[in-house]
């Protein structure tokens, strides 16, 4: 059985700043690969190049055996990559039905009553149902978090990439999503999933990455990962000093 | 921990209780409105062919702009292209003006396809100036063929064996079916998974292209059928007003109007544009004698609405939203308690 994603020497630059460099890595079918790093280490970027928002300057990425590299992200998203955007990006005229349904009609397929069926279905697993009829751009933070799950969920994804999807949210509203996450992966969907809430990671994940600098510092067991020497040191040890100077 | 799984039936509502009355009006109208000819003169005649050739571009505008989120300023390149596809065809090569219409409505659509890879590499503002030059850029080429009138224009004599009464009721009739097809076809698309497509790609095209719409694809589509549309209206005023000359028919009023009409009407809407047409329409009978006073009255107008209606006089007139006669959204009808706030102005949200 091939990889659900295997990216090979992918690089990208903007100017001077290097935010992905000979990045190599796979994902096998059915499981959860988190990714940690210091802000601005190109995790969001490695994200946008997997789903094809951003084109890669080299390398290759394939999805599912085939090559998808020039890929447009329509493309992607039909072939079965699904994104939430760390910055929710609703559709703020539209309701939050029409918003998910966009996903299940182009993405994900299925129009007419299938299409709803999946966009009723995709609002229940995120808890949006509530909202079905209220325009997007009435949404607090939160709920725009969940819209934008609730959308990538509707495309009926084979790899889900999950940007940031817990940022805000309290210790308590942590485990249903955690749970959630984990229901999606056992159900057969290959999960990405960027976090700076390590424990919700390592909660679900079976293996961890951690980026610096656009460049893999440390991949495999998430525990040995978090364990290790130079992620303590780059990503543990400099979050204070990083943090404050990249934000 | 396994997933509850859950597959919910979902009832979704298109059509609202104001949408049948719409309809029936719709049908009444269009009961009523071929018999105009036999009720009215041949100037009201006239003048409806008019309004209906406004309704028909800022339609079109509408859906490029409004829906599509292309801000054209250039679509007179096809108002041109249209009229004088219709002489050319009906004139020289000799076709039948009924059939010429059509002609020339494909030819201004093939002709914007190739435009439209030039016109694409422009987004936002350069877009808008880009359409303009490159309406510019037509108008000249136009000028220099010899077989369309260079400079001076041509005059149209496809219908020049009819009486006059006769010519302006077919006339009437003509522009009467292109309104209705306009309307239609726009109401149709919006009602499809394409229009679902354009309304996403209007909102945030990068996310609209991350949940699988084919952003580019879909933006050439709306492109090429405004560019359709508007040679329409093109043959719509060529054969109205029997004459067609460079400057007038590719004047860059027509974009401004268009403009107008759509925002003082209600953009993103499909009842705005033609709300916008028949005031700006009545606007223009009232004040055309007061020369440079009527554009002034139309701009602060326009300021007005734009300050205070966001949403233009459709807005007003529908209570933001709560009529819709060419319903377009999903409604999903409520198994259990569903919040159902009705279309306000979103309030500014904070971010983080």
């Amino acid at each position: 059985m091939s990889p659900m994603l295997e990216v090979h020497g992918l690089s990208k630059r903007f100017g001077k700043v290097v935010t992905a460099e000979d990045v190599s890595f796979s994902v096998e079918p059915g499981t959860a690969l988190g990714i940690v790093g210091p802000n601005g280490a190109g995790k969001s970027t490695l994200l946008s190049l997997i789903g094809g928002v951003l084109a890669a300057d080299g390398g290759t990425i394939a999805f599912d055996g085939k090559d998808i590299t020039t890929l447009s992200s329509g493309a992607r998203s039909e072939m079965g990559i699904a994104r939430s955007f760390q910055i929710p990006r609703p559709f703020v005229d539209m309701t939050v039905f029409e918003n998910v349904y966009v996903g299940a009609a182009f993405g994900g397929k299925v129009q007419g009553q299938a299409g709803y069926d999946t966009t009723a279905e995709a609002l229940e697993i995120s808890g949006m149902s509530h909202l079905a009829n209220v325009p997007a751009g009435q949404l607090r933070l939160l709920d725009r978090k969940r819209l934008e799950l609730a959308r990538a969920l509707a495309t009926r994804p084979k790899l889900i990439l999950l940007d940031e999807i817990a940022g805000g949210l309290t210790e308590k509203e942590l485990p249903p999503l955690i749970e959630m996450i984990r229901g999606l992966r056992d159900s057969g969907v290959t999960v990405i999933w960027i976090e700076h809430i390590v424990h919700a990671l390592l909660a679900v994940v079976d293996e961890l990455m951690c980026l610096a600098f656009g460049k893999i510092l440390a991949i495999g067991d998430p525990r040995e990962v978090m364990a290790s020497r130079e992620v303590i040191e780059v990503y543990l040890g400099s979050t204070f000093d990083m943090g404050e100077a990249a934000s | 921990m396994t997933q509850a799984v859950v597959h919910p039936h979902a009832k979704v509502k298109r059509a609202t209780k104001s949408s049948w009355v719409g309809l029936a009006v719709i049908v009444v109208l269009l009961l009523v409105a071929p018999a105009v000819p036999y009720l009215v003169d041949k100037g009201t005649q006239g003048s409806l062919v008019t309004l209906f050739s406004l309704i028909v571009m800022a339609t079109m505008w509408n859906l490029l702009a409004g829906y599509g989120g292309m801000l054209s300023v250039g679509q007179q390149a096809y108002i041109g292209i249209g009229a004088y596809a219709l002489v050319y065809i009906a004139d020289t090569v000799g076709i039948d003006p009924f059939m010429a219409v059509p002609i020339a409505v494909v030819i201004a659509g093939l002709i914007s396809f190739p435009i439209s890879f030039l016109a694409f590499r422009l987004t936002g503002g350069y877009f808008a100036i880009g359409t303009w030059v490159i309406a510019v850029v037509v108008m000249e080429i136009v000028q220099q063929v010899p077989a369309l009138g260079g400079g001076i224009g041509v005059t149209f004599n496809g219908f020049s064996d009819l009486t006059p009464g006769r010519r302006i009721a077919y006339v009437y009739w003509l522009s009467l079916v292109g309104v209705a097809l306009a309307v239609a076809v726009t109401y149709w698309i919006m009602r499809s998974r394409l229009g679902l497509g354009f309304t996403a790609i209007r909102d945030d095209a990068t996310a609209a292209a991350s949940l699988g719409v084919r952003v580019t694809r879909s933006k050439r589509f709306v492109f090429v059928v405004a560019a359709m549309g508007c040679g329409l209206a093109g043959a719509m005023i060529a054969a109205n007003t029997l004459r067609v000359q460079p400057d007038s028919i590719f004047s860059v009023n027509y974009a401004v109007f268009m403009i107008f009409i759509v925002v003082i009407g209600g953009i993103g809407t499909i009842e705005g544009p033609i709300v916008g047409a028949v005031v700006f329409f009545a606007l223009q009978q009232w004040l055309s004698d007061l020369g440079a006073w009527y554009l002034v009255i139309l701009g602060l107008l326009a300021i007005v609405i734009t300050l205070f209606l966001p949403r233009g006089l459709w807005g007003l007139l529908s209570g933001n939203g709560r009529i819709r006669l060419f319903p377009v959204g999903y409604r999903l009808v409520p198994p259990v308690a569903i919040l159902d706030v009705t279309h306000e102005p979103a309030p500014a949200t904070s971010e983080g």
